[in-house]
């Protein structure tokens, strides 16, 4: 049962508060987009075991989005930040990059 | 016999005797009695039978590890199978009884499965209930369903409360042993906020027993001022009978605490609670267990483990046996040993594996005149439902009999293993000490917090230190580690004797027959023999997780604390791997069996799922609704008059609707302001259609769907304001849409500036419908609903008997119809006044099965029942709902796939029966020819079907191949268990194809 901070609320919630989302950062491909892009888009997901970033919802808190970046296999948390970030921030790459070297991620990564 | 000696016993007090019963015979015993110790005392050793051969089964431990002697514990609705005997603490007037025996524990008709042992070999159950595929219901499914299951399940509800608990602290620590004590002691003095639970009545766990020197005192006058000292810290916490029965992700602990065992006989409140703990850092100090030895007959009553013979005589002067045979691989087993000699009973001889045993213990036995027969095993041992004797043999050889000794008693210890659950449930690794033969956490991969840093840490036994000062030294230090402290506990001096190396022995003898595998158990519970790991191995199934499932070594309720290390070291054996390469099992939560009363807590009865309610809801109750639940609102299905069946009741309304006026509550509908200055543009991309260019005042309809082009949601929109619009969901919809709206509001246009509010529950709201509607609501005077003023489709906020309103001219019924909106709390008071202004009318309430109908008659879909997460707009024929003009929306262009423009989707229709009856619900309409597996081809299916009382005739929507292309086509629609039923396709809409009704 997962703790996760709030980085809208500043609660470190409980699991039982929050609702998963799924896979973060998607890019959002819509008509006039080929077919493969939008097959993408809509099914293709990395699940990944260890470095992972992910959406979740405070659902029974304040009820906003953020994003946060996981190990899926140790369930290590270097840190949240709000969903209308297009990337994780420098500090927290910083920091997985630190635990991971060479860490990769669709086309984010660290360096070895 | 076992007995009660008349001195000693630690945890007794003589001064209280308790009477209880087991099978119907009353016996005594006194207060600080376990069940288990208590039926000892009485002279009772057969307690159960095992679950596949119905073997007599006696007590093999005196701890929670006990895997045999499982009762059903009280009577009727209290009654609660599968406890065992071990952890239930004596009180006055206690029932139970034994398990798995039929007639009586004594003459038992299923133990004759014993005698087919050899033909209820290993996955039995696979290889012999395979085929043929008919004989399962009939045959095979009831025989297993029979001998499934050791407890009964009790009649009745459960009348006891239990409750949850939520704590949060520093540091756990789970178990109360001296170990845990340490190492709350350290915690505690770092200041950290403590919290340390045991699972048994006392402090101290086995040292009170085998009492060696802690601090230049005796162990028990050790744990008392300790105790005394934590019991003094504000933030240390601690309780008894209390398991910490979990470890989840992020310090996340389940704990259960057994308040009636707290107070036997005495107690009051919940019966049990179900602790929900987030600790930042968790040390285990859970113990060891000790191994049984496999040896022929080790499962006959009164072969016990030999912690636990001097666990029954030094708490509870219980002796297992006049005669007390002890067989052993390592120095431990020679403290039961001396306990026995010294408690006055027959030690008359102790059969050590090891070849030169010379510990400290070997050699105080000696010095005591005791036998020791050294490089010897049992070969077997004779007795049924009770020990009579042994015959030892050499532990290298086959099994030859060297000699028979006469015993009522053996206690056997194979060595120790640490208790390392816990450090496991959450992924902790171990590894395996070849010298000490246990497998102990591997401190370099332990189980990690969301930090990355260690969460658990292991201590005293469970971390495999045997000897007490290790046990102390490890206890002091995970303490200081699990509160961040720099500076090193002072250490704590201990003696206790010096003990010899072990001599791992997974068989005994090393060299025994077929015939003697045969008789060595593994798991006392599920009857897991030698045998049956070696034949899972020749058949393949050699990976520990398959040997395991096939044998079910280790899967009855004690989850193979007693047998899973020796199963898999025979496994290891079998197919000559080493055993840290065979691996164990996954130790999974709970520790042990956790009631479903603690899991539930409150949650049950009112208590299991909140209902809402809507503001006229005492109103529906008083006035003969019958309810249908709809998410987790309860809604009228209908109002039954006296005499009336809820179908009549449903038609009466209906019929009261197309002629006269009715009512309906429709407050449970989904309302959502969305407001901002993007507000227009936002509404544009959740629905298919355009809400930016609705006028102010205008109301418009408009579908929802999702990414994946589904249609999910639908309902009128109204637009408040230049700003503000107001979106009606489904009864079920406005949660979920609401969050839907949220997520692509705050993660996919966030710079979009709009806000939404769910404001479902701040407004009643209240449905008017038939031709008299205009005429009732003119009554309550306060606003014009003229056609000029008010037109369909659109809203007007007003006064209606003198309350403030927002009227909506929307239909879901075909009839002229105002959907009344007014603050909640005015709800009833506007819902009574229409009812009185109706009353020359009749206005007639009606529920959802008249709602159903009434738009069924009118072709109108619904949610849920004509989409089901596979449909789309296009296939119900509301194309005219989807803009074309919209360069983009929520699920257009998953709409623009191949599939989903295919010409041969299942498409919207009516359907009418030929003779008029009513269909089945989700029939399948039949299509020529058979599927790949033999099954009749479909062409599509029932969405609705309802008898219209308006028509007089069964009607139905369906979703058929290319459907409105086969308008008047006759069509197949399969019924269970009899003919199809033919039907003509027809338009949807049956009833005022023009729709004038409406305009009123
Ligand atoms: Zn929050």
């Amino acid at each position: 049962m997962l703790i996760l901070f709030c980085p809208h609320c500043g609660v470190e919630a409980d699991e039982t508060e929050l609702a998963p989302g799924g896979e973060a950062h998607l890019r959002r491909e819509g008509p006039g987009s080929a077919d493969e892009a939008f097959e993408g888009y809509l099914f293709g997901r990395v699940n990944p075991k260890g470095v992972h970033f992910e959406r979740w919802r405070h659902a029974y808190g304040c009820g906003k989005w953020f994003l946060a970046a996981r190990d899926t296999a140790t369930m290590r948390v270097w840190g949240t930040y709000p969903a209308s970030e297009a990337g994780p921030p420098d500090p927290l790459r910083d920091a997985v990059t630190a635990d991971r070297p060479g860490w990769a991620w669709r086309d984010l990564g660290g360096a070895a | 016999m076992s007995t009660r000696l008349s001195t000693g016993g630690r945890l007794l007090d003589r001064s209280r005797s308790l009477r209880f019963s087991f099978d119907g015979h009353a016996a005594e015993g006194f207060a600080g009695d376990t069940l288990a110790s208590a039926l000892l005392a009485s002279g009772r050793m057969l307690l159960g039978r095992s679950f596949k051969y119905h073997r007599p089964r006696g007590l093999l431990a005196a701890g929670v590890e006990e895997p045999n002697a499982l009762v059903n514990l009280g009577e009727g609705e209290r009654m609660e199978p599968n406890r065992r005997a071990t952890s239930v603490p004596l009180r006055d007037g206690l029932v139970a009884t034994s398990q798995n025996r039929w007639p009586s524990l004594e003459t038992d008709v299923g133990a004759v499965n014993d005698a087919l042992g050899r033909f209820l070999p290993a996955g039995f159950y696979y290889k012999t209930f395979m085929w043929p595929g008919a004989f399962w219901k009939s045959v095979y499914e009831p025989f297993i369903r029979r001998a499934a299951g050791l407890g009964r399940v009790p009649k009745g509800r459960d009348p006891d409360r239990y409750e949850h608990f939520y704590a949060h602290v520093d540091v756990l620590v789970a178990g109360g042993g001296v170990a845990g004590l340490a190492a709350t002691l350290a915690a505690g003095r770092a200041g950290r906020r403590v919290l340390l639970m045991e699972q048994e009545g006392w402090w101290g766990g086995r040292a009170g027993v085998d009492a060696p020197e802690i601090d230049g005192m005796t162990a028990p006058a050790w744990i008392e001022r300790t105790v005394a000292e934590l019991r003094r810290m504000p933030n240390v916490r601690m309780r008894l009978r209390a398991q910490v029965a979990g470890i989840y992700d992020h310090g996340y602990a389940v704990a259960a605490e057994d308040l009636e065992a707290l107070a036997p006989g005495r107690h009051e409140g919940p019966r049990q609670r179900l602790w929900r703990i987030r600790a930042r850092r968790i040390v285990a100090a859970t113990g060891a267990i000790e191994r049984p030895l496999a040896f022929a007959g080790n499962d006959v009553p009164g072969v016990m483990l030999a912690s636990a013979v001097r666990d029954y005589l030094a708490n509870w002067a219980v002796s297992v046996g006049d005669r007390v045979v002890v067989v052993t691989n390592n120095d431990d087993a020679y403290r039961t040993a001396l306990a026995v000699h010294r408690a006055g009973l027959v030690v008359p001889v102790i059969v050590d594996a090891r070849p030169r045993p010379e510990g400290e213990l070997v050699q105080r036995a000696r010095e005591m005149g005791l036998r020791i027969e050294a490089g010897r095993g049992i070969a077997k041992v004779h007795g049924r439902k009770r020990v009579r004797g042994v015959t030892l043999c050499a532990l290298a050889g086959e099994g030859s009999g060297l000699e028979d000794i006469a015993c009522d008693a053996v206690a056997m210890s194979g060595g120790w293993s640490p208790a390392v659950h816990l450090w496991s449930h959450c992924g902790g690794k171990l590894l395996w000490d070849e010298a000490a033969a246990l497998f102990r956490p591997d401190r370099d991969r332990p189980p990690r917090g969301a930090d990355g840093e260690p969460m658990v840490l292991s201590a005293g036994s469970a971390d495999g230190a045997l000897r007490t000062a290790d046990v102390l030294a490890s206890g002091l230090l995970a303490g200081a580690e699990a509160a961040g402290s720099d500076e090193e506990p002072a250490p704590l001096a201990a003696h206790d004797a010096e003990e010899g190396p072990i001599l791992p022995v997974w068989v005994m003898p090393q060299g025994a027959s077929p015939e003697l595998r045969r008789k060595m158990w593994l798991d006392f519970q599920n009857d897991v023999k030698v045998s049956d790991v070696e034949l899972a191995a020749r058949e393949g199934f050699i990976a520990v997780e398959h040997a395991k499932r096939y044998t079910t070594l280790g899967m009855a309720t004690d989850q193979g604390k007693t047998s899973n290390i020796n199963g898999l070291a025979v496994l290891s054996q079998s197919v000559q791997l080493p055993i840290p390469e065979v691996g164990t099992t996954t130790f999974r939560p709970p520790y042990t069996p956790l009631t479903l009363g603690a899991i539930a807590g409150v949650a049950k009865g009112d208590l299991f799922q909140p209902v809402r309610e809507t503001p006229m809801h005492a109103w529906h109750a008083a006035h003969g609704a019958v309810w249908e639940p709809v998410g987790l609102w309860r809604r009228p299905w209908a109002y039954l008059r006296e005499g009336e069946d809820r179908h009549a009741a449903a038609l009466r309304e209906v019929t009261a609707v197309r002629r006269q006026v009715g009512m309906l509550d429709a407050s449970t509908l989904g309302k959502i302001v969305v407001k901002g200055p993007d507000a227009g543009r936002f509404l544009d991309m959740i629905y298919t259609g355009v809400m930016s260019t609705l006028p102010v005042g205008k109301c418009r309809y408009g579908l929802i769907c999702s990414e994946n082009g589904f249609l999910i949601d639908d309902g009128v929109v109204a637009r408040l304001s230049e700003d503000a619009w107001l979106c009606h969901t489904t009864t079920g919809g406005a949660e979920r849409i609401h969050a839907h709206m949220e997520d692509w509001l705050q993660c996919e246009w966030h710079d979009w500036r709009v806000f939404t509010a769910n404001l479902t529950e701040q407004w009643a709201q209240i449905v008017v419908a038939g031709p008299r509607a205009r005429a009732v609501l003119e009554r309550l005077g306060g606003m014009d609903l003229s056609a000029a003023a008010l037109p369909h489709m659109t809203w007007a906020e007003g006064m209606l008997a003198g309350l403030p309103v927002r009227v909506h001219r929307i239909s879901f019924s075909g009839e002229l119809s105002f959907e009344i909106a007014v603050p909640a709390a005015s709800g009833l008071a506007l819902w009574e006044a229409i009812r009185e202004a109706g009353a020359p009318e009749g206005i007639t309430p009606y529920g959802t099965e008249a709602m159903h109908i009434l738009r069924a008659e009118k072709g109108y879909i619904m949610i849920g029942e004509e989409t089901d997460g596979t449909v789309i707009p296009q296939d119900l024929n509301l194309g005219w709902a989807i803009s074309r003009k919209k360069p983009d929306y929520i699920g257009k262009r998953a709409q623009e796939r191949s599939h989903m423009a295919s010409p041969l989707r299942w498409r919207l229709v009516g359907l009418e029966t030929m003779n008029g009856s009513v269909l089945p619900e989700g029939a399948y309409i039949l299509a020529p020819g058979q599927n790949a597996v033999g099954q009749r081809n479909t062409q599509g299916r029932v969405t609705s079907t309802y008898y219209s009382p308006t028509l007089a005739r069964g009607i139905a929507m369906a979703l058929l191949e290319r459907g409105p292309e086969r308008m008047d086509e006759v069509v197949e629609v399969a019924r269970k268990g009899a003919d199809p039923v033919l039907a003509r396709v027809v338009d949807p809409v049956l009833y005022d194809k023009a729709g004038e009704r409406l305009h009123g």
